[in-house]
């Protein structure tokens, strides 16, 4: 064994790296190595701890002592108080600011309690295709407690008393959908669980199928159970061939142990489960599309009503309920509707799984309670912007949500706050964008993405979408006019009011929000010209500055298409009507002076 | 394996595999088990966690460890890490370390798990779970 007796872990993240925490690592090992103790105290480098905003962050073990804010300088003050005479540095601690209270050890700091894994509680600690290692962590244990102890007017009772709503991003109570679904009588009904996750950056959904198969397996026995149906289906997007092979493995495991199949438990309940696959339609993640694709049709929306727990699948009574929805089922009825009530906001209870990608330092799955604020997620989860760039804007809710800004940071995350500022919490995609994105940009993107998956039925969305989307190429081209942004706005709003599918009637959501918070943007590519983050390659140019130009002629020779003139030793000159922005002159120039603007 | 035929039976199976006294009954030495556990969601094996499972086995039979369980698991949250992976040390905390290439699995055997000793990019927990 290592004879170490004290390890001093300095965080490697980012965040800290830039503000020093490599040198304090250096440092820390100079002064051990000096007193003699290189082989008593580790210094180790980890990733990110989070906390980035009080970084740099160094943690001593065993004692679980967290320092804040440690410069450098402070390395030899922490060997000689610290690690030699064993008094904690007070002037290191974290102060709350609210009541300067000191705190020492990290667990008990609000911060880490930030993220709570309800959804994901077996992610990462069981192997998703073993059974007994679900089993061993409370595996069906809802299920057995609701088939032999429970009514299904029981089982719903505590869905709706839970205040579980949507997770899919409609937000509806779980609850009441179900009971909806109970109280249509019919020889035969269904459970759905829509596994579509079409949202480009969302990898939420995924993640749990990959990760906790056999929580939706259960849930769905469950929901089941609680609605009279005999007959589950997953309509999983054909995209995502792992979570595929992980859930088939889940039901046939489960059918093996008795848990799905004819008379469970020895109960007169019998529940089994079929895979439906997506064929790489956007529009199915809509309940009705979803639908009509499982019926083999092409899939278009129906209007509703009726609604599918009136009248779905094969015209029987249908509960539709997303992969996240699911998957807190077997928790609540495990640890009961109040606990569940207990977390989040009053009418958003629990928590929310968020794909944090795009611009930020820590990518990756995070839970937490719902009336978290964004700027928590993004700065102290997800670890500040990349590159020490200037947050922009944070996109929420995929193709139909919309852009919030700095202003926007400290609003509490539920499905009712975000949708007042002009979002919405969505399916929980969540992209970060800095100061060099372009927002016009951005919503041409989006538009692009629901062009292509328009299914055609109505027109508003049809037609609608396409003319939009051609608006906002004409901006980023340099060719918008201001009567285009004004078309924008109105055509925008007859699409929401008139679309038939939430696909269409939120397409435009994008542009609304970005045009409301980015209005400069918008009227800098249509009256400059200009693109103010230089994203948009039609509105730049490349400038020779004629005070650095020394005319060596590097930058007309690898010209594609010739534009640059001038002889050598003269200050050269490139023609902006023959410049096709290739950049191929600036990479050349050894004396910066070509701009690009 | 035969079918639960009730909630009783259910709960017994849940209550031995959390004692995993199935590993005893094989006559493991569960107290000097080391557990193993590698995030293969889709980031992971993107990122070649494939390869780390493989490294891994191999590199812990050249070293001649034998009470040790690699397995695979789902997404941990650190995507931004891939490949991440948890060791177990009998008695102690589990720890994760984060972007786990093949020289990096060599040090985390070596030292870590034949010694005991840390060593760089440990992934920090960040959430609770229930």
């Amino acid at each position: 064994m290592a004879n170490y007796k004290m390890h001093v872990l300095v965080c490697g993240g980012t965040g800290c790296l830039s503000s020093g925490s490599g040198q304090l690592a250096d440092n820390l090992k100079e002064v051990l190595k000096e007193k003699g103790l290189e082989n008593e105290v580790q210094v180790l480098k980890t990733g990110c701890f989070g906390f980035c905003e009080k970084g740099p962050i160094v943690k001593i073990l065993p004692d679980n002592t967290f320092y804040v804010e440690v410069k450098p300088e402070d390395a030899r003050i922490i060997v000689d108080e610290h690690l030699i005479k064993g008094r904690k540095i007070e002037s290191l601690l974290y102060k709350v600011p609210e009541t300067k209270e000191i705190i020492s050890d990290s667990k008990h700091m609000d911060f880490y309690k930030k993220q709570m894994r309800i959804a994901l509680r077996n992610c990462g600690f069981v192997d998703p295709e073993n059974i007994e290692e679900y089993i061993g962590r409370e595996g069906y244990q809802a299920l057995g407690k609701s088939i032999t102890e429970l009514s299904s007017q029981d089982v719903i009772n505590i869905i709706k008393e839970s205040g579980l709503r949507g997770r899919g991003g409609g937000g509806f109570p779980t609850g009441l959908k179900w009971e909806f679904t109970y109280k249509n009588k019919a020889d035969q009904k269904y459970v759905v669980c829509n596994a579509d996750e079409g949202d480009p950056g969302a990898f939420m959904d995924r993640s749990l199928l990959e990760g906790d198969p056999h929580s939706i397996v259960e849930a769905m026995a469950i929901c089941g159970y609680a609605i009279g149906a005999s007959k589950g289906l997953v309509y999983i997007r054909a995209e995502y061939p792992l979570a595929i092979e992980r859930l088939q493995k889940a039901i046939d495991d489960a059918r093996e142990f008795g848990l799905l199949g004819d008379n469970i438990l020895n109960s007169d309940f019998s529940f089994d489960i079929e895979i439906k696959f997506g064929a790489g339609a956007f529009v199915c993640g809509e309940e009705t599309a979803l639908i009509q694709s499982m019926q083999d049709n092409r899939g278009e929306p129906t209007t509703k009503p009726p609604f599918p727990a009136e009248s779905g699948y094969w015209g029987k009574p249908t509960n539709v309920n997303n992969v996240e929805t699911f998957a807190n089922i077997p928790a609540i009825i495990n640890k009961g509707a109040s606990w569940f009530k207990s977390i989040g906001t009053e009418k958003s209870s629990g928590t929310k799984v968020f794909a944090l990608a795009g611009k930020v330092n820590n990518v990756g799955l995070v839970e937490v309670p719902m009336g978290t604020t964004l700027r928590e997620v993004i700065f102290d989860i997800g670890g500040g912007i990349k590159d020490g760039k200037k947050f922009k804007a944070v996109q929420t809710g995929g193709p139909s949500g919309g852009c919030l800004t700095v202003n926007d940071l400290d609003t509490p995350i539920d499905f009712d706050t975000l949708l007042a500022k002009g979002s919405m919490m969505g399916s929980g995609g969540m992209i970060v964008m800095d100061e060099d994105d372009c927002m016009v940009a951005v919503s041409k993107f989006y538009l692009e993405f629901t062009v292509e998956e328009s299914c055609g039925k109505c027109t508003p969305c049809r037609i609608g979408t396409k003319r939009l989307h051609e608006i906002l190429e004409k901006i980023t081209a340099g060719k918008g006019t201001s009567e285009d942004l004004d078309l924008l706005k109105s055509l925008s709003t007859v699409i929401k009011d008139t679309a038939l599918c939430g696909l269409g009637q939120t397409a435009p959501n994008p542009i609304l929000s970005t045009i409301e918070k980015f209005w400069d943007e918008y009227t800098a590519h249509v009256i400059d010209k200009k693109c103010p983050s230089g994203q948009c390659t039609s509105l730049l140019q490349y400038v020779v500055n004629p005070e650095k130009c020394i005319g060596c002629t590097a930058c007309a020779r690898v010209c594609p298409v010739n534009c640059i003139s001038g002889k050598v030793k003269e200050v050269h000159f490139i023609d902006q009507s023959k410049c096709i922005k290739c950049g191929a002159c600036q990479a050349a120039c050894k004396f910066s002076a070509i701009d690009k603007k | 394996m035969s079918k639960i035929k009730s909630l009783e039976e259910l709960k017994n199976l849940r209550a031995k595999l959390q004692e995993k006294v199935d590993i005893r009954e094989k006559g493991d030495k569960i107290e000097e088990l080391i557990q193993v556990r590698i995030a293969m969601a889709t980031c992971g094996i993107a990122a070649g966690a494939k390869q780390t499972m493989e490294d891994f086995i191999t590199k812990m039979n050249e070293e001649g460890i034998k009470n040790v369980v690699v397995t695979q698991t789902g997404c941990m949250g650190y995507c931004h890490s891939e490949p991440t992976v948890e060791i177990t040390l009998p008695n102690k905390e589990p720890v994760v370390y984060g972007n786990v290439n093949k020289s990096k699995v060599d040090e985390i055997v070596t030292k870590y798990i034949k010694n005991g000793e840390l060593v760089d990019g440990i992934i920090p927990v960040a959430y609770e779970t229930i």
